[in-house]
């Protein structure tokens, strides 16, 4: 029996149902044809510009994310179950952020200490007081989900800021359907090309109180030098909203405006893919040149809706993480759905002493890291890795959390030497305004190298398609 | 008392000024103790400023002005009316929950040495109010009053260590040190008329005593606000409470001054 | 539209068709160098090429030497020189770049699989043999984009934008190569006539691929200064004249105050520049000084750009 649980095999007990009709594709699948199909692939996204920025590297610093033909399934009833537990998840992370900028009962109720958020770094205390539209903050969220099992999912972190990817999800799934239109014809896979229309109705929905008549909508990029220009550039096309850069704003008698070749133009919904610090040099860091200057009080006023709302990353603070289940039972009143990984929090005593006994067994994160730098993971680290990490993890315990090293789920990949079994995790994109909307699968990332847990495109991670089979 | 405030900033540049958005904080509210009698403020804009009241309550004028060439004021004057009750501050609504102001920033977090001084202390939590007064007497003792020392970014910390500054940093050293000790504090921005020096726009620290509710403590004079202050904002730090914040597009050179003017006359 | 995207438009096509123009004037450059003629006269010929390019300053304060690989490498490869061909690909292509949902996919594949070959062309590579090949395919790839952007853009503020970018920066490139040709390198009136006079004025005509369309329009083999200079400033069936630059931008002016329903002084600066070239006499040009007129024209231009910029709200 395999130590992990394989999305198509189990664990070794033989196919699983949603891949039936993967596994007879795959047999009939010739070296040459997979050849070919990688190489279309490609040459796919290089046309589209379909690349993603890698600091510090210069010139060609442009990159594709390398793509897998094997698509990852999903059966209708197992998606069903997975559902419940995101909205759920989503509901109350947007509660908890509700309550936070406001009278903090989770504080005073004692389910989370005063001092893990009034002195995190992703509190926004100029956030307090404000209603954004409809009580939501975290509009769009991707929350990352792996896999142990055949009913076992975790949350591994909830991206509740400005989750991004979803691009990949979409050109995944155009890729597919242009390389291998039969399989769409055997099966019904559920659609996914709508994300740009529930997007805007979204965005739509948060109008502010101010707007009457059709909310104009624009989509804040910090520019072409951005990790992730291409999807700001991509979806705005897809919405038909203008892609803008801080210059292009302008904040004028109390109202927002964007600068046109004609009248300056009102805005009312700014989806923004800038971080918190650079949206308002007169609000937040005062040296941000990507930032409109006075958009967040125009945004305090009432006047323009910030999607997503400043201060949402205390949501997905890794030294949050760890409370979430307390927070979604608090605000919804229900046990959670959806898991978490067990967290030691190293600014803990106990936690710390356990934490430095078991190293090499476990994964520490740095509570502010991202994009996988800066981490261990104990089982496929040297030991003088481990002791390295160990004189960083002591100097500074408060800034790391540990988790046990999961089983992530795997997925066949292909790989130099043929079909091989790789691991992956899942981020579902959730979007929150008039309603909940939940895309059917999301962005299926997989750790390329054999044996590796790191999904981070920035680490040598790759994606594939994300199938809901539909009943 | 009553006191007649006119407080002029000055802006002039050497090159024409494209843009400009400024926030200002120059609108003192009513509360038990101050009544605000008559308050104007006037700016290029001011016609078209957008209000609104900020997270701490404060009332906030945000305007926009194309100035072109040419220097131009901002002035806020008004007639106020204060009593002397030893800095304590009711009646006044400040719509975040106390706990808020335990929140350290960059300016107000205080250094190693700085926490030292706690030592010699009572405790914060048995007895709020001679840990403050206590406090308010060891920053005062720490940071000579010297003007010109300090800029408007330096740290209370940065302060500390140079054993000089003014208001502003004696506020962030008294506030950070309450905050470390589980006492939230706020910033306080205002107006002071001193009997020996001219008056002045000035700072200092307000913090929150049980049964008692938020008190001012002013360190730089070692000593809480009476009838000759008149208060106008607070928040978590001076940068966040600065009585006018902005950014330009063009207007290379920029000359700032500020002249308090204040006439006092007993009721 | 987005100010900024009409400026990137602008500043596209004008960068393209200024990587043309570079290109153009290698080129002969390049062919002079190859001609028999005195060692004094292969120096004269590359600073000629720097001369018309205006990169001349640039070069000075970099080099102390004139040489033909360090003027070749200046104005192909040198990110330093803001009019290399790289940088006008460059900054082409992130022009392109930032808006690039406001072109097709032709003209955006044009321009992006141009820098993506560009950049990967290791200087040392391009040999003095191979530079011939390597500027053709350069223009080669700089008419693709032109055709691509006329072949498939809507007519709308997009299209006009890019035309005013292109023709601007043709009409400035066509004006400074007669002035610095004629005013610079023909100083002495005992060379007028000359042999050297000759190859000098069959000089400007290739600059602007003009030497065949000369003969083929006037009937003639011989260059006449007052042809050329007439063929280049006021004949309205020479693409890459002053007259047909300012036809081009009178229309694509035209088309933003129909679309906008608005004219500005833009639009005025622009009429009167094109009526007076309409009007325009020879003789009369000749007259007050070819010089004169033709800076008189590079200063309009320029003025016309800057307020285009102004009015549009370009950043």
């Amino acid at each position: 029996m395999s130590r992990y649980f394989d999305e198509m095999n189990g664990k070794g007990e033989g196919l699983r149902e949603p891949y039936a009709r993967i596994q007879n594709w795959l047999k009939g699948l010739g070296p040459d044809q997979v050849h070919k199909a990688l190489g279309d692939a490609e040459a796919i996204f290089r046309k589209q510009g379909i690349t993603f920025a890698v600091y510090g590297s210069g010139e060609a610093s442009e990159r594709l994310i390398p793509f897998d033909i094997v698509p990852r399934v999903f059966a209708a009833q197992e998606w069903r179950r997975l559902s419940l537990g995101i909205e759920q998840r989503v509901r109350a992370l947007n509660a908890f952020l509700h309550d936070i900028y406001h009278r903090q009962e989770i504080i005073r109720a004692g389910r989370i200490p005063r001092e893990a958020i009034i002195n995190n770094a992703a509190f926004v205390p100029e956030m307090m007081g404000l209603d954004p539209a409809r009580g939501i903050y975290s509009h769009i969220i991707g929350i990352d989900i792996v896999r142990t099992g055949d009913n076992d999912f975790h949350v591994l972190e909830d991206n509740c800021r400005t989750p991004s990817g979803v691009s990949y999800m979409l050109e995944d799934r155009e890729a597919m359907m242009y390389l291998f239109p039969q399989l769409f014809a055997q099966q019904r896979v559920a659609p996914v090309e709508h994300y740009p229309v529930m997007l805007r109705s979204t965005l739509e929905s948060v109008a502010p109180p101010a707007c009457k008549g059709e909310p104009v909508i624009v989509l804040l990029t910090p520019g072409i030098h951005n990790s992730a220009f291409f999807e700001h550039a991509f979806l705005a096309d897809e919405m038909g909203v203008e892609l803008c850069e801080g210059n292009d704003l302008f904040v004028s008698d109390g109202w927002l405006y964007m600068r046109t070749t004609q009248e300056p133009k009102k805005v009312d919904v700014v989806y923004r893919r800038i971080d918190d610090a650079y949206l308002d040099p007169l609000t937040f860091r005062p040296d941000s040149a990507l930032g409109v200057p006075g958009i967040f009080d125009v945004y305090r006023a009432g006047r323009v809706t910030l999607v997503n709302a400043p201060g949402t990353g205390l949501a997905d603070d890794k030294a949050i993480y760890s409370y979430i289940p307390d927070v979604v039972e608090f605000y919804t009143g229900e046990r959670p759905l959806l898991k978490n990984v067990p967290t030691w929090r190293c600014a803990e005593a106990d936690s710390l002493a356990y934490v430095l006994d078991h190293l090499a067994e476990l994964v520490v994160k740095e509570v502010h890291g991202s994009g996988g730098y800066g981490m261990l993971v104990g089982p496929t680290s040297s030991k003088a890795e481990i002791e390295a990490f160990r004189a960083k993890l002591k100097a500074n315990a408060r800034n790391y959390i540990a988790q046990p090293t999961l089983a992530l789920s795997t997925v066949p990949t292909f790989a130099a030497q043929g079909l091989a079994p790789r691991h992956v995790d899942l981020r579902p994109f959730v979007l929150s305004g008039d309603k909940i909307r939940i895309t059917p699968g999301g962005l299926t990332r997989v750790a390329l190298k054999e044996g590796s847990l790191v999904v981070n495109s920035s680490q040598g991670g790759g994606t594939k398609d994300t199938w809901v089979l539909e009943d | 008392m009553q006191l007649t405030i006119k407080h002029i900033t000055h802006y002039a540049y050497d090159t024409a000024l494209d843009y400009s958005i400024q926030r200002l904080l120059l609108t003192p509210h009513s509360f038990a103790s101050q009544s605000v009698k008559s308050w104007q403020v006037s700016a290029p804009g001011m016609a078209q400023a957008m209000q609104y009241r900020d997270a701490f309550g404060n009332k906030v004028h945000l305007i926009t002005s194309n100035p072109g060439s040419g220097a131009y004021d901002i002035v806020a004057e008004g007639v106020v009316e204060v009593r002397d009750v030893a800095g304590v501050v009711q009646g006044l609504s400040v719509p975040v929950p106390d706990a808020v102001f335990l929140r350290q920033t960059a300016a107000t977090l205080p250094s190693e040495p700085m926490e030292a001084l706690l030592q010699g202390f009572g405790s914060a939590a048995r007895a709020a109010l001679p840990f403050l007064h206590e406090l308010m007497a060891a920053t005062h003792g720490a940071i000579a009053y010297e003007t010109g020392t300090t800029h408007a970014h330096t740290t209370g910390a940065e302060a500390f260590a140079q054993g000089r500054g003014v208001c502003q940093d004696h506020a962030h050293v008294f506030i950070g040190l309450a905050r470390k000790a589980g006492v939230p504090a706020r910033y306080v921005t205002g107006y002071l008329v001193a009997d020996d020096v001219s008056p002045a726009a000035h700072a200092w620290a307000e913090a929150l005593v049980p049964d008692l509710g938020w008190v001012g403590f002013d360190a730089a004079n070692l000593k809480c606000p009476t009838d000759h202050y008149v208060r106008v904002a607070c928040g978590l730090d001076a940068a966040g409470t600065a009585p006018v914040r902005g950014c330009r597009r063009g207007g290379t050179g920029e000359h700032m001054s500020v002249e308090v003017r204040v006439e006092m006359s007993q009721q | 539209m987005l100010g900024r995207t009409a400026g990137s438009q602008f500043w596209m096509s004008r960068y393209v068709e200024r990587a043309e123009n570079m290109a153009r004037l290698l080129e002969v450059g390049y062919r002079i160098s190859l001609m028999p003629g005195t060692i004094e006269g292969h120096r004269d010929d590359w600073r000629s090429t720097l001369l018309s390019s205006a990169c001349a300053y640039g070069y000075d304060r970099k080099y102390k030497e004139l040489t033909a690989e360090n003027v070749i490498n200046y104005l192909l490869f040198d990110l330093d020189n803001p009019s290399s061909i790289k940088t006008c690909l460059m900054t082409a292509r992130n022009n392109g770049r930032s808006v690039r949902t406001a072109m097709t996919r032709d003209v955006w594949e044009s321009i992006n699989s141009t820098w993506n070959e560009f950049a990967q062309i290791k200087p040392e590579t391009v040999s003095s043999a191979r530079l011939p090949e390597f500027l053709e395919w350069i223009r080669q790839r700089c008419m693709a984009f032109r055709g691509a952007l006329l072949g498939t853009m809507l007519r709308t503020d997009n299209y006009y934008f890019s035309q005013l970018g292109n023709f601007i920066e043709r009409a400035d490139s066509t004006a400074r190569i007669l002035d610095v040709k004629y005013y610079i390198l023909l100083p002495r009136p005992s060379d007028v006539g000359s042999d050297l006079d000759v190859q000098q004025w069959g000089q400007i005509l290739r600059s602007v691929s003009a030497h065949r369309s000369y003969r083929w329009f006037y009937r003639d083999s011989r260059y006449k200064p007052w042809l050329v200079s007439e063929f280049l400033i006021l004949r309205e069936e020479m693409p890459r004249s002053l007259r047909f630059s300012y036809q081009w931008i009178n229309t694509a002016l035209q088309g933003l105050s129909n679309l906008y329903g608005k004219s500005y002084e833009c639009h005025t600066i622009a009429e009167q520049t094109l009526a007076s070239l309409k009007q325009g006499d020879m003789d009369e040009i000749f007259r007050n000084g070819l010089h004169e007129f033709l800076q008189d024209f590079i200063t309009a231009n320029g003025k016309l750009s800057q307020s285009i910029a102004t009015t549009y709200h370009f950043p």
